[in-house]
């Protein structure tokens, strides 16, 4: 439990991912089994404890200290679980001395009733010291919260051979914690573990965006297009066991699965087969924004009331899989076929087909894409954030390979807005101050923060930002330092952004989706920055439906795609 | 005979009217008893100063020759007659030179302990435990989370970091007086015999160290090294110059910072540290409650810190405690402000 510990801190601490695998995969190479196993279970998410729940652990602490220290040290840290860890009182002279390990915890917890649970706690937090304490907590408690995806986690378990992310992902449905015959294969002891999963992920074909020059080379005939929807991509895959069991799943776009997240969506799956999609909110027939689905996502208790209000719905793009046949080296045509088909015989309203945009030429895809409303999106126009052009011929290939589909994403919108704050870095930018906030002008002459940044700019900009902001310092919180801004001086920034929704917890009410630098504007006096006007108008072109992006009074459009 | 009578806190530090001198005081005073070198502590410009030699000698490297208008030396254990008032200095096991001050007059004794640790150092005399009626405490780290632990392990911990990332370098943030000296011997001790680099500000003290015999091998200047030499090797360096510009000579820096306030991780993710190391040259909660009870003081005053807590706790034990706000005493680490950062160093 000591090392997984010290991983598990160390990795909190460590803002940079190829640094985090590397912590994660000397872990691995060096902690014998079951316990990496165990380790790499709990990483993933694998685990859950029923029994454990914080309350539990707040009754031990409260039996064992001063309420009058406890709160103080709690005001203190700010964290609860963090302070039991570190004040949990430990007598020296009755400290056990075999310290548990993730095994111990993770076999005895799957054993133990809920009444003799608190005092097998309490004798696993006084064998531990405080870094193990809190990492214990976390593993009970289930939420490690240290910024490994699962994803990265299996990364890591695949680097201790040659073995890619997506191999892992294939046959990750049928293992089980410790993952013995996972660890032998990947380290070439073993042969690869046998998936009887009927309902496995497929890695997913992903897109190159299209650049102005590609078009030129490219035979409009060659290929359909269809929208570029604004929701979440996933993959429903579904299948029958052995013992006629119906097994249905919804992966993420790189293989987590999401099915505990969307019942309502995982008991429509009746099918034998993988479909490609798009995970959106339907009401009334009619495809909600993303700001909308971002309300379902992330939730940890799915609860009727959200069900009800957040209707999942799959819009298809591909088959990649039907009755045991493999559909992926079949031109995308052919695929679409068996697709239309499957959904047909499926008939609920739950799944439906995502609809081709007619065009025989790339003006005609221009300009519905400038304006999807009336080129066959209609209502739906608002969950549109471009479209995807697809070679018709084209097989289903995992990864992104070059050549076979695109993405043409619509213009972001634009505003000039004016740098407020500026913030260091972490990791290799410690030492740069390189997030930004940034503000625009209210009718009262004030500037009011409306968003935050902290990339979009070049190595080169970085250092004169930097340089701008070490010179024109007005005062420091911390990290922090307030950077000069008024009328007369400070900093433009052209901020691109690709969706905007009410907020209440900014004071501007607005919050930018996806910001970043596009452009620094040294010639733009701050007073003609934009006014939080224009974005309230963008936010009322967006709830409308969207159209093309409003003139900024400021900012000029950029029009990167011009055919 | 009250304490009180003997030594008051005043806004310029603890004052004792009899003896005419002050301990600690915050701005000048005619005559000031120092606890350790520490610049919040030791500040330049008293009529006379009394300390130990070793603090003496700091504030000399620090302030220049004339810091005081004159000084005198005390031997730990040597007691002196100030007006009728008598005083000695004890190990406070601090840093090199630290000492606690025993005031004594009409039979009641006061131990100012100025800052203190019973944790092992390599690189001072350890703490000697001086009965008393009254215990002035401090109480940096004055609240039950704080347990400084092991600090080989945390040396441990950063050699393994050393080894597994051998392109990057280590910068170790550590107060320049002591807590850097420290980390330097606990590293050689852990075996590591490779050179560890000094930022400029610590060199001064640390070639002092040194010339009182404290052994920390191979101490080079990074001014010297290039970017390719710092590859996986370790750096001591102020606090404040682990987000400098400086970092920026460094290969892809791993941040490291030794210090007690690295057990709170908000306190570590606020500086923008990879590798906290938990190594106070402070006593930790149980290091005060023990010394505490240890002194057989009946009464407590509490300076610098969490003393909320600790008052607390001292009532719990039956001992009369209350807390002495004395401005001025700041947290080292934040004010280690390098005089040298504008050298480049």
């Amino acid at each position: 439990m000591n090392r997984f510990a010290e991983l598990l801190d160390r990795l909190a601490y460590e803002p940079g991912r190829n640094n985090k695998l590397r912590l994660m995969s000397d872990y691995f190479r060096n902690t014998p089994a079951p316990e990496r196993g165990y380790a790499l279970a709990a990483l993933t998410g694998t685990l859950s404890f029923q029994h454990a729940k914080p309350n539990v652990i707040r009754t031990l602490i409260e039996q064992r200290t001063d309420p009058v220290l406890f709160g103080l040290s709690r005001d203190y840290v700010g964290d609860t679980s963090e302070t039991i860890a570190l004040m949990w009182p430990v007598d020296p002279a009755k400290r056990p001395n075999a310290i548990p390990s993730i095994t111990d915890v993770v076999t005895i917890l799957n054993t133990l009733g809920k009444l003799e649970l608190p005092a097998q706690l309490a004798r696993w937090l006084d064998a531990l010291d405080e870094t193990g304490r809190w990492a214990l907590l976390k593993l009970v408690t289930g939420a490690l919260r240290v910024g490994v995806s699962a994803r990265l986690a299996k990364t890591a378990a695949g680097s201790l051979g040659d073995k890619a992310p997506d191999e892992i992902e294939l046959i990750w449905p049928g293992l089980a914690p410790p993952y013995l015959e996972l660890f032998a294969w990947v380290e070439g002891r073993g042969e690869r573990p046998q998936t009887d999963d009927p309902a496995p992920f497929r890695p997913a074909m992903l897109s190159h965006a299209i650049e102005e020059t590609d078009f030129a080379a490219l035979d409009a005939r060659e290929f359909c297009a269809e929208w570029k929807w604004d929701g979440t991509r996933v993959q429903a895959a579904a299948g029958t066991r052995p013992d006629g069991r119906h097994v249905a799943r919804l992966y993420s776009r790189t293989g987590e699965d999401i099915s505990g997240s969307f019942p309502d969506l995982a008991e429509v799956l009746g099918f034998d087969g993988a479909i490609d999609g798009e995970l959106l909110i339907l009401r009334e027939g009619r495809v909600q924004s993303f700001n909308v689905l971002q309300q379902r996502l992330n939730r940890k208790t799915v609860t009727p009331k959200l069900i009800a209000e957040f209707p999942a719905h799959l819009r298809a793009y591909d088959l990649l899989f039907e009755n045991g046949e493999d559909l992926r080296t079949l031109p995308f045509t052919e695929r679409r076929t068996r697709l239309e088909a499957l959904l047909k015989r499926l008939d609920t309203p739950r799944i439906d087909l995502s609809p081709l945009i007619p065009f025989a030429d790339w003006e005609t895809l221009t300009a519905a894409r400038a304006d999807p409303a009336s080129a066959g999106a209609g209502a739906d126009a608002e969950a549109v954030e471009g479209v995807m052009i697809k070679r018709r011929d084209a097989p289903y290939v995992p990864g992104r390979p070059k050549g076979l589909w695109w993405k043409w994403k619509r213009d972001p919108f634009i505003v000039d807005a004016v740098l407020m704050y500026a913030q260091r870095g972490s990791g290799k930018r410690s030492s740069y101050y390189s997030d930004y906030t940034f503000g625009v002008w209210t009718d009262g002459g004030e500037l009011v923060p409306v968003g935050k940044a902290y990339f979009g700019f070049t190595d080169a900009e970085l250092l004169e930002i930097d340089r701008f902001v070490r010179k024109h310092t007005v005062s420091r919180f911390g990290p922090v330092r307030e950077v000069v801004h008024d009328q007369g001086q400070g900093l433009v920034f052209e901020v691109a952004f690709e969706g905007l929704q009410r907020s209440t917890r900014h004071k501007s009410g607005v919050a930018m989706r996806f910001p970043r630098i596009s452009r620094l504007r040294w010639d733009k006096p701050p007073r003609d920055a934009d006014r939080l006007e224009t974005l309230e108008k963008i936010l009322v072109k967006i709830e409308q439906g969207r159209g093309p992006a409003p003139e900024a009074t400021g900012a000029e459009k950029r029009d990167r795609m011009p055919l | 005979m009250r304490p009180e009578d003997i030594l008051i806190s005043t806004p310029l530090g603890l004052c004792c009217k009899r003896g005419g001198f002050h301990i600690d005081p915050v701005r000048p005073v005619e005559q000031a008893l120092i606890t350790h070198g520490h610049s919040d502590h030791a500040r330049a410009g008293h009529g006379a100063v009394l300390a130990t030699q070793e603090t003496l000698d700091i504030m000399r490297l620090r302030y220049g020759a004339n810091f005081a208008g004159s000084t005198q030396a005390i031997a730990y254990g040597e007691t002196l007659t100030l007006d009728g008032v008598q005083v000695s200095f004890h190990p406070a096991g601090h840093v090199l030179g630290s000492a606690q001050i025993a005031v004594e007059a009409d039979g009641l004794r006061i131990v100012a302990s100025g800052d203190y640790k019973d944790a092992r150092d390599p690189t001072c005399a350890p703490f000697e435990l001086v009965p008393c009626d009254v215990f002035i405490t401090e109480a940096t780290f004055g609240l039950p989370v704080f347990r400084h632990g092991d600090a080989q392990g945390e040396i441990d911990k950063l050699l393994r970091s050393v080894a597994l990332f051998p392109e990057r370098a280590h910068m170790v943030g550590a107060y320049s007086l002591g807590k850097a000296q420290r980390v330097m011997a606990l590293i050689r001790a852990a075996g590591y015999e490779r050179p560890i680099y000094l930022h400029g500000a610590m060199e001064t003290i640390t070639r002092y160290y040194q010339q009182r015999g404290i052994d920390l091998g191979e101490t080079p200047l990074v001014r010297d090294a290039t970017k390719a030499d710092l590859a996986g090797t370790i750096t001591l360096c102020p606090p404040s110059s682990l987000q400098d510009r400086w970092t920026r000579r460094f290969p892809d820096p791993v941040s490291c910072f030794a210090s007690g306030w690295m057990r709170v991780r908000a306190r570590a993710r606020q500086r923008g540290v990879e590798l906290p190391l938990v190594i106070s040259d402070h006593a930790d909660w149980d290091g005060l409650t023990a010394t505490i009870k240890a002194t057989g003081a009946s009464e407590i005053w509490v300076t610098h810190g969490q003393e909320d807590a600790l008052v607390h706790w001292c009532t719990t034990q039956g001992l009369r405690a209350r807390p002495l706000d004395i401005v001025g005493y700041g947290d080292e680490e934040e004010t280690d402000v390098v005089a040298a950062q504008g050298d480049g160093a």
